[in-house]
């Protein structure tokens, strides 16, 4: 590609980034409107974040949220980190196509195909609905976009390193802990990421896969919605975005370029 | 036992504790969903029937065979809603597609153009978005388009209208959510392919004096083709069992298939249906599915 923006590309990056960013930033803006109504700006306040820690079913939410990431974002990425390795270095084993199918159809299937399957499902083994089943169906979808950003990153790796281990006599499970995973960590480290973060913001499944007593952030946020903008709503949403956000930045920092290129790779 | 025994079993373990995974919770879910299609509704715990009763032996089972039909298809494809609904996810699932293209080609477009030591942070802008919550972005137009939403009031504001107009809960509100909420999965496939365009194939075609514009639609837009295909297949699939747009965005006369599989299971409380409108969408979108797998397993390959 020749170097040097035309006034044309220059153009289009402003207003594509815009179109991008511009709802997002009117959404946190109003959420520091003094005023309910949605069309009037009655000032600043911070008011509707006071009283989003007077809302106990939303907190309740919130915490069953985080704890359901956290467990099938740690599950899925061992699930996808294996997934990877197998399709990668065990060349063509029995039912290799079948596995590589049911990693790359999650990421496109529509939710409520996956969620609709996975409650028929745990209705047919009589699993009491909740926490659990949410945790299982996160992991299940996740682990694949797991599995697709550490794939691309050992396709690109240097086997030699490893060959190296083995012909010093380090067992198999050694050459991975010592030698492939350090090097393959930042992408690792994004497929839990991306998995915390898609389980975080996950409505479709688990709304299909919850239970009594496990209602998920998105759940309550949705049920809130339907019924009109609120600037609570618009509060809980800032804070959303603020904290993934970071997150998000830290970890780029933290895993320079790498991290950026690893986050890409599930488009 | 040897070392050789023991890498082998390692090997194994390694498949398959992800194979049996995937295959009890996605592959088995799906054939289950294929047998509620063929069950009948009834006011029971679980709410659909015949329970398969493997204590009766093979007559429960010859039994539980005999009960299944194919009563549910001729009954959604006798209805024009459901018809409806799939026409309409089709249509609405291209048309933003396309939009996207249109949208989305500029900027990956100038995102390659753009001078290497930006492209770090251009790439983590389209990402951003993506990371953040899916539902909370949807959520965020709802205040911009409604009636008394800032679009309108710009719009009356500066003259251009006299009268509000009604943007929420219309067909152009979806495609818009689906545009906006897809545009990251355009991007990345597009910038990745134009990324690794060869730079003195465009030189040499300015060397024999073709102008911008042709070796743009020579060169760059072939070149771009593979992900150009990626990213159509990336938003398409998803965008045509898509329930939280249509359900957010779109009005009541929104037919959106993803909605309509929605209702049926919470409000009509028909799982047999529901599981008749999932079996029917994974048909219409199985050709494209497999498309779309195959070019994500050759670019792979190309990786290596």
């Amino acid at each position: 590609m020749r170097k040097g923006l035309s006034l044309f590309n220059v153009t289009s990056l402003v207003l594509g980034f815009a179109f991008l960013y511009l709802p997002i930033l009117i959404l946190v803006i109003y959420s520091f409107n003094d005023s309910r109504l949605v069309a009037v700006w009655g000032g600043f306040s911070t008011r509707w974040y006071a009283a989003l820690w007077q809302n106990q079913p939303l907190l309740d939410a919130a915490w069953v949220t985080l704890r359901v990431a956290f467990v099938s974002a740690t599950v899925a990425t061992v699930l996808g980190t294996l997934a990877a390795v197998s399709l990668v270095r065990f060349g063509r084993f029995r039912g290799r196509t079948l596995f590589s199918g049911m990693i790359y159809a999650p990421l496109v299937m529509p939710e409520v195909i996956l969620g609709l399957s996975l409650l028929l499902l745990f209705v047919a083994v009589d699993l009491d609905r909740g926490f659990w089943t949410v945790t299982l169906a996160h992991v299940t979808f996740t682990m694949c976009f797991v599995a697709v950003v550490v794939q691309s990153r050992l396709v690109t790796f240097d086997r030699s390193l490893e060959e190296a281990a083995m012909d010093l006599g380090a067992p198999p499970l050694r050459t991975f802990l010592t030698v492939t995973l350090p090097i393959i960590f930042p992408a690792v480290a994004a497929g839990w990421m991306l998995a915390f973060t898609l389980s975080l913001d996950d409505l479709v499944i688990a709304s299909f896969t919850t239970g009594p007593g496990a209602t998920t952030l998105p759940m309550r946020i949705y049920s809130q919605v339907r019924l009109g903008v609120t600037p609570e709503i618009n509060a809980v949403s800032t804070i959303f975005i603020a904290v993934v956000t970071l997150i998000v930045i830290a970890a780029s920092f933290a895993m320079k370029r790498q991290f950026v290129a690893d986050c890409t790779r599930p488009a | 036992m040897s070392n050789e025994a023991s890498a082998s079993r390692g090997r194994a373990l390694v498949v398959l504790v992800p194979y049996l995974w995937l295959l009890f919770f996605f592959l088995v879910p799906f054939l289950i969903v294929f047998k509620i299609s063929l069950s009948d509704d009834v006011l029971a715990q679980p709410p659909y029937a015949p329970v398969l009763d493997l204590s009766a032996g093979w007559d429960g089972i010859r039994e539980f065979v005999a009960a299944l039909d194919f009563e549910n298809y001729a009954f959604v494809l006798g209805d024009s809603l459901y018809v409806q609904s799939y026409l309409q996810s089709l249509g609405i699932a291209a048309f933003s597609t396309l939009i996207l293209i249109l949208i989305g080609f500029p900027i990956a477009y100038g995102m390659a153009r753009s001078p290497r030591s930006w492209r770090p942070l251009l790439l983590m802008l389209v990402i951003l978005p993506f990371w953040t919550s899916f539902l909370i972005r949807v959520y965020a137009w709802m205040g911009i388009l409604a009636r008394e939403g800032l679009v309108n009031q710009v719009l009356v504001g500066t003259g251009i209208l006299s009268q509000p107009v009604e943007i929420l809960a219309t067909n152009s509100a979806v495609v818009l959510g689906i545009v906006y909420s897809y545009l990251p999965f355009m991007v990345l496939p597009l910038y990745a392919a134009l990324d690794r365009l060869d730079e003195s194939l465009l030189e040499a075609a300015a060397d024999l004096g073709a102008p911008p514009w042709k070796s743009f639609w020579l060169i760059t837009f072939p070149l771009a083709m593979p992900g150009l295909i990626a990213g159509s297949l990336l938003c398409f699939i998803p965008a045509v069992g898509e329930f939280v747009i249509p359900d957010l965005l779109g009005g009541s006369d929104t037919l959106m298939i993803g909605r309509t599989l929605w209702t049926e299971f919470f409000s009509n409380r028909s799982w047999s249906i529901a599981s008749v409108i999932a079996v029917f969408l994974l048909i219409v979108l199985v050709v494209p599915m497999v498309l779309y797998q195959n070019l994500q397993a050759r670019s792979l390959e190309a990786g290596k």
